[in-house]
Protein backbone atom coordinates (compact mmCIF):
# COMPACT_ATOMS: atom_id res chain seq x y z
CA UNK A 1 0.00 0.00 0.00
CA UNK A 2 1.21 3.26 -0.75
CA UNK A 3 -0.23 6.45 0.57
CA UNK A 4 -0.07 9.05 -2.72
CA UNK A 5 -1.69 12.47 -0.52
CA UNK A 6 -3.14 12.46 3.08
CA UNK A 7 -5.90 14.16 3.80
CA UNK A 8 -5.69 16.79 6.78
CA UNK A 9 -8.20 15.92 9.66
CA UNK A 10 -10.84 17.89 11.04
CA UNK A 11 -10.45 20.21 13.84
CA UNK A 12 -11.82 19.49 17.61
CA UNK A 13 -14.23 21.80 18.86
CA UNK A 14 -15.88 21.71 22.92
CA UNK A 15 -18.94 19.54 23.15
CA UNK A 16 -20.19 22.83 25.21
CA UNK A 17 -22.89 23.25 27.59
CA UNK A 18 -25.82 21.33 26.07
CA UNK A 19 -24.09 18.14 25.27
CA UNK A 20 -26.64 16.26 27.47
CA UNK A 21 -29.13 16.79 24.69
CA UNK A 22 -26.98 14.94 22.29
CA UNK A 23 -24.47 12.58 23.62
CA UNK A 24 -26.73 11.01 27.20
CA UNK A 25 -28.00 8.04 26.06
CA UNK A 26 -30.30 6.15 28.72
CA UNK A 27 -27.89 3.09 28.14
CA UNK A 28 -25.06 4.69 28.14
CA UNK A 29 -23.54 3.77 31.31
CA UNK A 30 -24.22 0.00 30.47
CA UNK A 31 -20.72 -1.51 29.21
CA UNK A 32 -22.34 -5.36 30.42
CA UNK A 33 -26.20 -5.66 31.14
CA UNK A 34 -27.56 -4.85 34.26
CA UNK A 35 -27.14 -7.92 36.79
CA UNK A 36 -24.07 -9.45 35.10
CA UNK A 37 -22.61 -11.05 37.94
CA UNK A 38 -19.14 -10.00 38.14
CA UNK A 39 -20.31 -6.34 37.35
CA UNK A 40 -18.76 -3.39 39.16
CA UNK A 41 -19.84 0.21 38.87
CA UNK A 42 -16.62 2.28 37.73
CA UNK A 43 -18.20 5.86 39.41
CA UNK A 44 -15.93 9.65 40.28
CA UNK A 45 -15.87 12.86 39.66
CA UNK A 46 -14.35 15.52 37.27
CA UNK A 47 -12.74 18.44 38.83
CA UNK A 48 -11.79 21.54 37.63
CA UNK A 49 -8.33 23.40 38.67
CA UNK A 50 -9.93 25.24 41.73
CA UNK A 51 -11.43 21.23 42.96
CA UNK A 52 -14.68 21.86 41.74
CA UNK A 53 -16.94 18.90 39.91
CA UNK A 54 -17.77 19.60 36.60
CA UNK A 55 -21.41 19.11 35.99
CA UNK A 56 -21.20 19.45 32.12
CA UNK A 57 -18.34 16.56 31.42
CA UNK A 58 -19.33 13.75 29.69
CA UNK A 59 -17.00 10.13 30.28
CA UNK A 60 -16.13 7.90 27.72
CA UNK A 61 -14.62 4.40 27.90
CA UNK A 62 -13.53 1.80 25.94
CA UNK A 63 -12.11 -1.49 27.23
CA UNK A 64 -12.35 -5.40 26.63
CA UNK A 65 -14.01 -7.74 28.29
CA UNK A 66 -12.81 -10.28 30.92
CA UNK A 67 -11.04 -12.71 28.92
CA UNK A 68 -9.20 -10.23 26.92
CA UNK A 69 -11.59 -9.52 23.75
CA UNK A 70 -12.57 -6.75 22.32
CA UNK A 71 -16.28 -6.22 20.54
CA UNK A 72 -14.48 -5.08 17.30
CA UNK A 73 -14.27 -6.63 13.94
CA UNK A 74 -10.93 -6.33 13.82
CA UNK A 75 -10.68 -8.62 17.30
CA UNK A 76 -10.35 -12.66 15.67
CA UNK A 77 -12.08 -13.29 18.80
CA UNK A 78 -15.10 -10.87 18.84
CA UNK A 79 -17.45 -13.33 17.46
CA UNK A 80 -16.97 -15.28 21.20
CA UNK A 81 -17.86 -12.04 23.44
CA UNK A 82 -20.97 -12.89 25.25
CA UNK A 83 -23.84 -10.90 23.65
CA UNK A 84 -24.68 -7.97 25.41
CA UNK A 85 -20.57 -7.26 26.36
CA UNK A 86 -20.80 -4.01 24.71
CA UNK A 87 -17.03 -2.70 25.91
CA UNK A 88 -18.41 0.82 25.32
CA UNK A 89 -19.78 2.97 28.02
CA UNK A 90 -20.77 6.94 28.01
CA UNK A 91 -21.49 8.87 31.82
CA UNK A 92 -22.87 12.40 32.19
CA UNK A 93 -21.53 14.27 35.39
CA UNK A 94 -24.85 16.56 36.11
CA UNK A 95 -25.35 14.23 39.30
CA UNK A 96 -21.65 15.63 40.53
CA UNK A 97 -20.24 12.14 39.43
CA UNK A 98 -20.14 9.71 36.43
CA UNK A 99 -21.18 6.34 36.60
CA UNK A 100 -19.62 3.31 34.46
CA UNK A 101 -21.55 -0.38 35.45
CA UNK A 102 -18.44 -2.85 33.49
CA UNK A 103 -16.45 -5.82 34.51
CA UNK A 104 -12.70 -5.38 35.10
CA UNK A 105 -10.99 -6.57 32.12
CA UNK A 106 -8.42 -9.09 31.14
CA UNK A 107 -4.87 -8.28 30.15
CA UNK A 108 -4.00 -7.45 26.67
CA UNK A 109 -0.49 -7.55 25.22
CA UNK A 110 1.14 -4.40 24.11
CA UNK A 111 2.36 -3.88 20.32
CA UNK A 112 5.28 -5.85 21.17
CA UNK A 113 3.74 -8.47 22.92
CA UNK A 114 4.11 -7.52 26.59
CA UNK A 115 1.07 -8.46 28.78
CA UNK A 116 -0.20 -4.85 30.00
CA UNK A 117 -2.32 -4.95 33.08
CA UNK A 118 -5.92 -4.57 33.13
CA UNK A 119 -6.77 -1.41 32.13
CA UNK A 120 -9.99 0.52 30.94
CA UNK A 121 -9.29 4.12 27.68
CA UNK A 122 -11.08 6.53 28.58
CA UNK A 123 -12.15 10.16 26.75
CA UNK A 124 -13.09 13.15 29.08
CA UNK A 125 -15.19 15.88 26.97
CA UNK A 126 -16.45 18.96 28.82
CA UNK A 127 -17.33 23.04 27.86
CA UNK A 128 -14.53 24.54 28.10
CA UNK A 129 -12.78 21.64 26.75
CA UNK A 130 -11.51 22.54 22.98
CA UNK A 131 -10.45 18.69 22.48
CA UNK A 132 -11.24 15.16 24.35
CA UNK A 133 -8.64 14.21 27.01
CA UNK A 134 -7.75 10.98 26.74
CA UNK A 135 -6.43 8.62 30.74
CA UNK A 136 -6.55 5.09 31.39
CA UNK A 137 -7.89 3.41 34.13
CA UNK A 138 -5.78 0.70 36.19
CA UNK A 139 -7.41 -1.24 39.42
CA UNK A 140 -5.01 -0.49 42.27
CA UNK A 141 -6.24 -4.08 43.55
CA UNK A 142 -4.23 -5.58 41.03
CA UNK A 143 -0.27 -4.55 41.87
CA UNK A 144 1.35 -6.85 40.41
CA UNK A 145 -0.07 -6.98 36.92
CA UNK A 146 0.29 -2.88 37.16
CA UNK A 147 4.17 -3.11 38.28
CA UNK A 148 4.28 -5.14 35.19
CA UNK A 149 2.32 -3.11 33.35
CA UNK A 150 4.47 -1.15 29.79
CA UNK A 151 2.28 2.24 29.83
CA UNK A 152 2.26 2.81 33.56
CA UNK A 153 6.09 2.34 33.78
CA UNK A 154 6.64 5.40 31.62
CA UNK A 155 4.66 7.17 34.23
CA UNK A 156 6.48 9.20 36.99
CA UNK A 157 6.55 7.26 39.96
CA UNK A 158 5.29 9.78 41.86
CA UNK A 159 2.38 10.11 39.39
CA UNK A 160 1.48 6.49 38.71
CA UNK A 161 -1.65 6.86 41.47
CA UNK A 162 -3.79 9.00 39.40
CA UNK A 163 -4.35 6.58 37.02
CA UNK A 164 -5.36 3.94 39.69
CA UNK A 165 -9.51 3.31 40.72
CA UNK A 166 -9.74 2.43 44.15
CA UNK A 167 -11.96 -0.35 45.25
CA UNK A 168 -15.59 1.17 46.46
CA UNK A 169 -18.52 -0.14 48.50
CA UNK A 170 -20.02 -1.29 44.46
CA UNK A 171 -16.68 -1.22 42.50
CA UNK A 172 -14.48 1.38 42.48
CA UNK A 173 -13.70 4.83 42.17
CA UNK A 174 -11.53 7.19 39.83
CA UNK A 175 -11.74 10.61 39.96
CA UNK A 176 -10.15 12.83 36.90
CA UNK A 177 -8.51 16.01 37.83
CA UNK A 178 -8.52 17.80 34.61
CA UNK A 179 -5.96 20.21 36.37
CA UNK A 180 -4.37 21.22 40.12
CA UNK A 181 -2.02 19.56 42.56
CA UNK A 182 -3.47 16.11 41.79
CA UNK A 183 -3.68 16.31 37.99
CA UNK A 184 -4.34 13.17 36.41
CA UNK A 185 -2.31 11.83 33.63
CA UNK A 186 -3.08 12.43 30.36
CA UNK A 187 -1.84 10.64 27.27
CA UNK A 188 -1.58 11.46 23.77
CA UNK A 189 -2.75 8.49 21.63
CA UNK B 1 2.10 -17.13 15.65
CA UNK B 2 0.06 -17.75 17.80
CA UNK B 3 -3.64 -15.45 16.74
CA UNK B 4 -3.25 -12.83 19.52
CA UNK B 5 0.56 -12.11 18.29
CA UNK B 6 -0.94 -11.79 14.78
CA UNK B 7 -3.08 -9.19 15.79
CA UNK B 8 -1.16 -7.70 17.97
CA UNK B 9 1.15 -7.63 14.67
CA UNK B 10 -1.12 -7.19 12.02
CA UNK B 11 -3.42 -4.13 13.08
CA UNK B 12 -1.26 -0.72 11.99
CA UNK B 13 -1.50 2.49 14.37
CA UNK B 14 -3.14 5.44 13.22
CA UNK B 15 -0.66 8.70 12.68
CA UNK B 16 -0.74 11.07 14.53
CA UNK B 17 -2.30 14.54 13.69
CA UNK B 18 0.08 17.43 13.37
CA UNK B 19 0.13 20.24 15.11
CA UNK B 20 -1.67 23.34 14.06
CA UNK B 21 -4.74 20.73 13.60
CA UNK B 22 -6.71 21.39 17.13
CA UNK B 23 -7.28 24.19 19.50
CA UNK B 24 -5.15 24.05 22.15
CA UNK B 25 -6.66 23.20 25.41
CA UNK B 26 -5.01 26.33 26.91
CA UNK B 27 -6.99 28.97 24.69
CA UNK B 28 -7.67 32.26 26.80
CA UNK B 29 -9.73 33.69 24.73
CA UNK B 30 -12.50 31.31 25.81
CA UNK B 31 -12.94 31.80 29.47
CA UNK B 32 -13.84 28.57 30.17
CA UNK B 33 -10.66 27.19 29.14
CA UNK B 34 -9.00 28.59 32.29
CA UNK B 35 -9.32 25.90 35.16
CA UNK B 36 -10.25 23.02 32.52
CA UNK B 37 -6.85 22.47 30.59
CA UNK B 38 -4.31 20.54 32.10
CA UNK B 39 -0.92 21.85 32.82
CA UNK B 40 1.12 19.42 32.87
CA UNK B 41 2.38 17.74 29.43
CA UNK B 42 0.48 14.80 27.93
CA UNK B 43 2.60 11.12 28.12
CA UNK B 44 2.40 8.99 24.85
CA UNK B 45 0.26 6.21 24.65
CA UNK B 46 1.81 3.60 21.77
CA UNK B 47 -1.11 2.56 20.29
CA UNK B 48 -2.15 -1.19 21.23
CA UNK B 49 -5.50 -3.07 20.55
CA UNK B 50 -7.51 -0.99 23.08
CA UNK B 51 -6.29 1.52 20.86
CA UNK B 52 -7.03 0.47 17.47
CA UNK B 53 -10.29 -1.08 17.89
CA UNK B 54 -12.89 1.04 18.95
CA UNK B 55 -16.76 0.97 19.70
CA UNK B 56 -18.74 0.17 16.47
CA UNK B 57 -22.64 1.44 17.30
CA UNK B 58 -25.60 2.20 16.09
CA UNK B 59 -27.31 -0.95 14.46
CA UNK B 60 -30.63 -0.93 16.56
CA UNK B 61 -29.41 2.16 18.01
CA UNK B 62 -30.92 4.44 15.12
CA UNK B 63 -34.99 5.42 14.57
CA UNK B 64 -36.32 5.95 11.28
CA UNK B 65 -36.76 9.60 12.08
CA UNK B 66 -33.42 10.15 13.34
CA UNK B 67 -31.84 11.95 10.37
CA UNK B 68 -34.63 14.09 9.60
CA UNK B 69 -35.07 17.14 12.30
CA UNK B 70 -37.54 18.31 10.91
CA UNK B 71 -40.69 15.58 11.35
CA UNK B 72 -39.94 14.18 14.99
CA UNK B 73 -43.09 16.19 15.73
CA UNK B 74 -46.73 16.28 14.55
CA UNK B 75 -46.00 20.21 13.25
CA UNK B 76 -43.28 21.30 11.62
CA UNK B 77 -40.50 23.02 13.19
CA UNK B 78 -39.61 26.67 12.18
CA UNK B 79 -36.90 27.95 10.05
CA UNK B 80 -35.32 27.37 6.74
CA UNK B 81 -34.78 24.05 6.15
CA UNK B 82 -31.56 22.54 4.96
CA UNK B 83 -30.03 19.53 4.06
CA UNK B 84 -26.41 18.86 5.30
CA UNK B 85 -24.83 16.00 3.84
CA UNK B 86 -20.98 14.83 3.49
CA UNK B 87 -18.67 11.88 3.49
CA UNK B 88 -16.86 10.84 6.57
CA UNK B 89 -13.01 9.85 5.30
CA UNK B 90 -9.72 8.98 7.69
CA UNK B 91 -6.63 10.90 6.39
CA UNK B 92 -6.04 8.62 3.50
CA UNK B 93 -9.42 9.61 1.70
CA UNK B 94 -10.75 5.77 2.54
CA UNK B 95 -14.65 5.97 3.72
CA UNK B 96 -15.46 5.65 7.64
CA UNK B 97 -18.31 2.85 6.59
CA UNK B 98 -21.20 2.11 8.93
CA UNK B 99 -20.05 4.62 11.53
CA UNK B 100 -22.11 6.69 14.43
CA UNK B 101 -23.07 10.28 13.50
CA UNK B 102 -24.50 12.31 16.18
CA UNK B 103 -25.62 15.86 15.89
CA UNK B 104 -27.30 18.21 18.11
CA UNK B 105 -27.78 22.03 17.66
CA UNK B 106 -29.94 25.00 18.65
CA UNK B 107 -33.71 25.72 16.92
CA UNK B 108 -33.78 28.66 14.30
CA UNK B 109 -33.84 31.82 16.93
CA UNK B 110 -30.75 30.11 18.42
CA UNK B 111 -32.36 28.18 21.86
CA UNK B 112 -31.23 24.72 22.59
CA UNK B 113 -33.84 22.16 24.01
CA UNK B 114 -31.93 22.08 27.28
CA UNK B 115 -32.87 23.12 30.89
CA UNK B 116 -29.74 25.04 31.18
CA UNK B 117 -30.51 27.51 28.09
CA UNK B 118 -32.15 30.46 29.50
CA UNK B 119 -31.58 32.91 26.51
CA UNK B 120 -34.95 34.41 26.34
CA UNK B 121 -35.97 33.10 22.70
CA UNK B 122 -39.17 30.70 22.45
CA UNK B 123 -38.52 27.04 22.30
CA UNK B 124 -40.08 25.41 18.83
CA UNK B 125 -42.58 22.44 19.96
CA UNK B 126 -42.13 20.86 17.05
CA UNK B 127 -38.32 20.99 17.09
CA UNK B 128 -35.57 19.08 19.67
CA UNK B 129 -32.45 19.38 17.44
CA UNK B 130 -31.11 16.05 17.94
CA UNK B 131 -30.07 13.66 15.24
CA UNK B 132 -28.13 10.37 14.51
CA UNK B 133 -27.23 8.34 11.76
CA UNK B 134 -25.32 5.86 10.19
CA UNK B 135 -22.56 6.78 7.48
CA UNK B 136 -23.53 4.16 4.47
CA UNK B 137 -20.65 2.17 2.74
CA UNK B 138 -19.47 5.01 0.73
CA UNK B 139 -19.08 7.20 4.39
CA UNK B 140 -21.91 9.21 3.37
CA UNK B 141 -24.26 10.37 5.72
CA UNK B 142 -27.31 12.90 5.35
CA UNK B 143 -29.17 15.33 7.80
CA UNK B 144 -32.32 17.07 6.83
CA UNK B 145 -32.54 20.10 9.79
CA UNK B 146 -33.34 23.75 9.79
CA UNK B 147 -30.89 26.01 10.19
CA UNK B 148 -29.51 26.91 13.71
CA UNK B 149 -29.96 30.31 14.84
CA UNK B 150 -26.69 32.33 16.59
CA UNK B 151 -26.85 33.09 20.25
CA UNK B 152 -25.33 35.15 22.48
CA UNK B 153 -23.27 34.15 25.80
CA UNK B 154 -21.66 35.49 28.78
CA UNK B 155 -17.57 35.20 27.44
CA UNK B 156 -17.26 38.61 26.52
CA UNK B 157 -19.39 41.87 26.39
CA UNK B 158 -21.98 41.49 23.35
CA UNK B 159 -20.62 37.51 22.11
CA UNK B 160 -22.48 35.64 20.08
CA UNK B 161 -21.87 32.27 18.60
CA UNK B 162 -22.02 32.01 14.79
CA UNK B 163 -24.94 29.68 14.00
CA UNK B 164 -23.55 25.86 14.08
CA UNK B 165 -24.23 22.44 15.01
CA UNK B 166 -22.04 19.99 16.70
CA UNK B 167 -20.67 16.97 15.45
CA UNK B 168 -19.74 13.58 17.25
CA UNK B 169 -18.32 10.72 15.03
CA UNK B 170 -17.17 7.47 16.52
CA UNK B 171 -14.94 6.72 13.21
CA UNK B 172 -13.55 3.03 13.97
CA UNK B 173 -11.37 2.77 16.69
CA UNK B 174 -10.69 4.88 20.05
CA UNK B 175 -7.80 6.96 18.25
CA UNK B 176 -10.71 8.07 15.54
CA UNK B 177 -13.16 9.58 17.87
CA UNK B 178 -13.47 13.15 17.24
CA UNK B 179 -16.49 15.55 18.70
CA UNK B 180 -16.67 19.37 16.66
CA UNK B 181 -18.51 21.66 15.21
CA UNK B 182 -19.92 22.68 11.88
CA UNK B 183 -20.28 26.34 11.09
CA UNK B 184 -22.15 28.03 8.16
CA UNK B 185 -19.83 29.83 5.52
CA UNK B 186 -19.03 33.67 5.63
CA UNK B 187 -20.80 33.92 8.75
CA UNK B 188 -19.76 37.52 9.80
CA UNK B 189 -19.97 36.30 13.79
CA UNK B 190 -16.50 34.36 13.00
CA UNK B 191 -14.02 36.88 13.84
CA UNK B 192 -15.34 37.47 17.38
CA UNK B 193 -16.24 33.74 18.47
CA UNK B 194 -13.19 32.59 20.38
CA UNK B 195 -14.37 29.25 20.06
CA UNK B 196 -13.67 28.61 16.43
CA UNK B 197 -11.29 31.21 16.44
CA UNK B 198 -9.15 28.60 19.14
CA UNK B 199 -8.58 26.34 16.01
CA UNK B 200 -5.15 26.96 14.56
CA UNK B 201 -5.78 30.07 11.34
CA UNK B 202 -5.11 27.63 8.89
CA UNK B 203 -7.23 24.82 9.57
CA UNK B 204 -10.29 26.75 10.62
CA UNK B 205 -11.95 26.57 7.07
CA UNK B 206 -12.17 22.88 7.39
CA UNK B 207 -14.97 23.65 10.20
CA UNK B 208 -16.95 25.36 7.69
CA UNK B 209 -19.15 23.96 5.34
CA UNK B 210 -19.92 24.72 2.05
CA UNK B 211 -22.78 25.71 0.42
CA UNK B 212 -24.02 23.10 -2.39
CA UNK B 213 -26.55 23.95 -5.17
CA UNK B 214 -26.77 20.90 -6.52
CA UNK B 215 -27.92 19.37 -3.25
CA UNK B 216 -30.51 22.44 -2.69
CA UNK B 217 -33.75 21.22 -3.73
CA UNK B 218 -36.42 23.51 -5.70
CA UNK B 219 -39.19 24.98 -3.46
CA UNK B 220 -37.62 22.72 -0.37
CA UNK B 221 -34.74 23.32 1.10
CA UNK B 222 -30.86 24.52 1.10
CA UNK B 223 -27.86 22.00 0.96
CA UNK B 224 -24.45 22.15 2.83
CA UNK B 225 -22.01 19.83 2.66
CA UNK B 226 -19.92 19.04 5.58
CA UNK B 227 -16.91 16.25 5.10
CA UNK B 228 -15.22 15.66 7.86
CA UNK B 229 -11.98 13.41 8.02
CA UNK B 230 -10.60 11.38 10.75
CA UNK B 231 -7.19 9.81 11.09
CA UNK B 232 -5.59 7.68 8.73
CA UNK B 233 -3.46 4.98 9.42
CA UNK B 234 0.54 4.07 8.92
CA UNK B 235 1.17 1.66 6.26
CA UNK B 236 1.62 -1.18 7.49
CA UNK B 237 4.99 -2.83 6.63
CA UNK B 238 3.57 -6.53 7.00
CA UNK B 239 0.85 -6.49 4.69
CA UNK B 240 3.44 -8.30 2.15
CA UNK B 241 3.63 -11.29 4.31
CA UNK B 242 -0.44 -11.27 4.48
CA UNK B 243 -1.35 -12.24 1.13
CA UNK B 244 -3.42 -15.08 3.02
CA UNK B 245 -6.10 -13.09 4.88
Amino acid sequence: MTTSSTLPSTPSQTVGPYLHIGLTWQDGPFVVPEGTPSSVWLRGRVLDGAGEPITDALVETWQCDEHGRFAHPEDPRSAEIDSGFRGFGRSDTRSGEYGILTVVPGRVPDRTGVPQAPHVDVSVFARGMLHRVVTRVYFADRPEANAADPVLSTVPRDRRQTLLARPSADGYTFDVHVQGEYETVFFDV
Amino acid sequence: MSAREQRTRASPPYRPDPDGTHPPLDSPGYRSTALRHPVRRPLTLPQSVTEITGPVLGEGRIGERDNDLTVQHPGEPIGQRIVVHGRVLDGDGRAVPNSLVEIWQANAGGRYRHDADVWPCPLDPNFDGVGRTLTDEHGRYEFTTIKPGAYPWKNHHNAWRPAHIHFSLFGRSFTQRLVTQMYFPDDPLFDQDPIFNSVPEAARSRLVSRFDMNRTTDHWALGFEFDIVLRGREATPFEDDDHDH
